[in-house]
């Protein structure tokens, strides 16, 4: 029991309640505690607890090879291995300097779009089973998340922890079969969008517990450097792929929406204009995809030992704009087979810094879905 | 707009979504669920699970060189490799111990991609449950031997191109062995 005690309306002492939400709590999306002190059903002070996740993904990454690192990265942030391998990929190659053919970074956006989908997808089905609309939302979220997840499968041999990136390429061709799925998959999807915003978007209990619930002010989101739809939400316009325009974005047309007013509405919906781009950049890039190799001629010998890779000494951080926000790698070479230094910069730690601030005077059962609306992994926070 | 409204296009969505899996086609958005032990969905040929060894003719003579390349390059370090030795303890090129800890492995195929003798390939078998983790989940060179038709039977199209590899490789040595033979004999 919190000692200090607190004068309702009605000037009776009353006191604060401490209780601890999780480590074993299915709403908080892993295994997270959240500290809350509580004045009746209002929060008055929230701290999280992590840490309960934490595998030492940083260090064993300094005693294997750098290829070795590459499946570890898919257990980072467990929904979008995808991602998560290209920025690793992303943070060697420019280590190394190493180019990649055409076609390879055509699939890599290919790949990186579809994980959006799969992301936004997961976020909003467990943000609405939250809510309580219990499973309906997820089950028609997931049954589309599967298209996409048997397509990895096929494409990659895994469904969520792909290991599909190589440093100069990707680990295996798409066959004109395996984009025809695609393709098809795409053109389907925005009439999976359209069902679910009439099934959403409109709904009474959902606007009004979310609409003005946790209103993340835009200095708040900057000063707290918090990234993706998070920040975006708050009305900041910031997105990797048009500031540092990495890889291919640099060629494919889409716009960054924007959010009015950063509360947990916008954060949800801002999500869902963004699958809308999404659809955009996928529909341009298997237009554009050309012929050639799916791998850099130099690094091949490499797949084969990659003990014998060493790239020159120096440093490098690769970033981009994953699902949650900026996911850099940060690795420094001292030219032997292993990095000597290995950094994760996880969108989902920081993003989760802000929520005292978001939750503070709301009820406990806002909480739930402000956390859920910034959207947190564990395996990538605890790392 | 009518307050409430909002709802009822929700559940008019729901309906739609209950008529049409009863009388759609899974593609088309019908149920598509897939009651796994009476019903199995076939098994895409790059899936990938724990890894088996490969043999050509018996399983005394694996493909497997015991050349501990994929044990160091493994990352989370799940196999063990001990070389054979014969009788006047000269190495052979074959293992003694081939183990791998399952429990431990990743399934992310690394040791399939670094083999030089084409010996080790990720297996599609899924069904490998056990009450017992000390034991059962410690496989065993005896458990992870399997011909090299199992591996052309589960991934055809891959193994049409590693055989394929294999014969223009063994091709080129016989040749070379020829050339080599045919110098030898002109001095």
């Amino acid at each position: 029991m919190h000692r200090t005690s607190v004068r309702d309306r009605n000037e009776i002492d009353t006191q604060t309640l401490e209780i601890n939400f999780g480590p074993q709590h299915p709403s908080t999306h892993g295994v997270f505690r959240m500290h809350v002190v509580l004045d009746g059903e209002t929060i008055v002070s929230l701290k999280p607890v992590f840490g309960y996740l934490h595998r030492n993904h940083e260090q064993i990454a300094e005693n294997i090879t750098y290829l070795a690192s590459m499946p570890y990265t898919d257990r980072l942030d467990y929904l979008n291995a995808m991602t998560n391998n290209f920025g690793y990929a992303l943070a060697v190659e420019k280590l190394a300097s190493i180019e990649v053919p055409e076609r390879a970074q055509y699939l890599r956006v290919i790949m990186a779009e579809l994980t959006r989908l799969v992301n936004h997808m997961a976020l909003i089905g467990f943000l609405l089973n939250d809510l309580g609309a219990f499973f309906t939302p997820v089950l028609y979220a997931f049954r589309e998340r599967e298209k996409i997840l048997d397509l990895f499968e096929e494409i990659s041999g895994s469904r969520m922890m792909c290991n599909y990136f190589r440093f100069g390429g990707v680990k295996r061709d798409v066959s004109d079969g395996q984009l025809a799925e695609i393709q098809k998959l795409v053109e389907a999807f925005p009439r999976f969008l359209d069902e679910f915003e009439a099934l959403l978007a409109k709904n009474e209990i959902l606007c009004m517990r979310c609409q003005n619930v946790g209103v993340l002010s835009p200095a708040l989101a900057v000063n707290a450097s918090l990234t993706g739809p998070v920040l975006r939400a708050s009305g900041v316009s910031y997105d990797l792929r048009k500031v540092d325009r990495y890889s291919l974005y640099d060629r494919f047309d889409f716009r960054i929406p924007l959010g009015a007013k950063g509360d947990t509405y916008d954060r949800y919906y801002v999500r869902v204009l963004e699958m809308h781009e999404s659809v955009k950049i996928l529909r341009q890039a298997l237009r554009g995809l050309p012929a050639g190799d799916t791998m850099n001629k130099k690094m091949l010998p490499f797949l084969k030992a990659p003990r014998n890779f060493k790239p020159p000494v120096g440093d490098a951080y690769g970033r981009i704009e994953s699902p949650k926000g900026e996911l850099g790698y940060y690795v420094v070479s001292d030219g032997s087979p292993q990095p000597w230094r290995y950094h994760v910069r996880a969108p989902s730690l920081i993003n989760v810094t802000v929520l005292e601030d978001l939750c503070v005077g709301h009820k406990i059962a806002d909480a739930i879905i402000i956390l859920g609306s910034i959207d947190i992994v564990l395996g990538e926070v605890d790392r | 707009m009518i307050f409430g409204s909002g709802i009822f296009k929700g559940l008019a969505v729901t309906l739609k979504n209950l008529v049409n899996s009863y009388f759609r086609k899974p593609e088309d958005g019908g149920l598509f669920t897939v009651e796994y032990p009476e019903r199995r969905i076939a098994v895409k040929e790059a899936y990938r699970n724990f890894p088996f060894l490969v043999y050509d003719g018996t399983q005394a003579e694996p493909r497997c060189t015991a050349c501990d390349i994929c044990a160091k390059e493994c990352p989370p370090k799940c196999i063990t490799v001990v070389r054979e030795f014969d009788k006047d303890a000269k190495p052979l090129k074959k293992p003694a111990v081939f183990d791998i800890d399952v429990s431990v492995c990743m399934n992310c195929g690394l040791c399939e991609e670094v083999c030089p003798f084409d010996a080790i390939y990720m297996d599609h078998d899924y069904e490998v449950a056990s009450p017992d983790r000390q034991q059962k989940l410690l496989f065993h060179k005896e458990d992870l031997l399997k011909p090299a038709e199992y591996l052309r039977k589960i991934r055809p199209v891959d193994a049409a191109a590693i055989e394929k590899r294999r014969r223009e490789a063994e091709e080129k040595k016989k040749a070379a062995a020829q050339a080599a033979a045919a110098k030898k004999n002109t001095p």
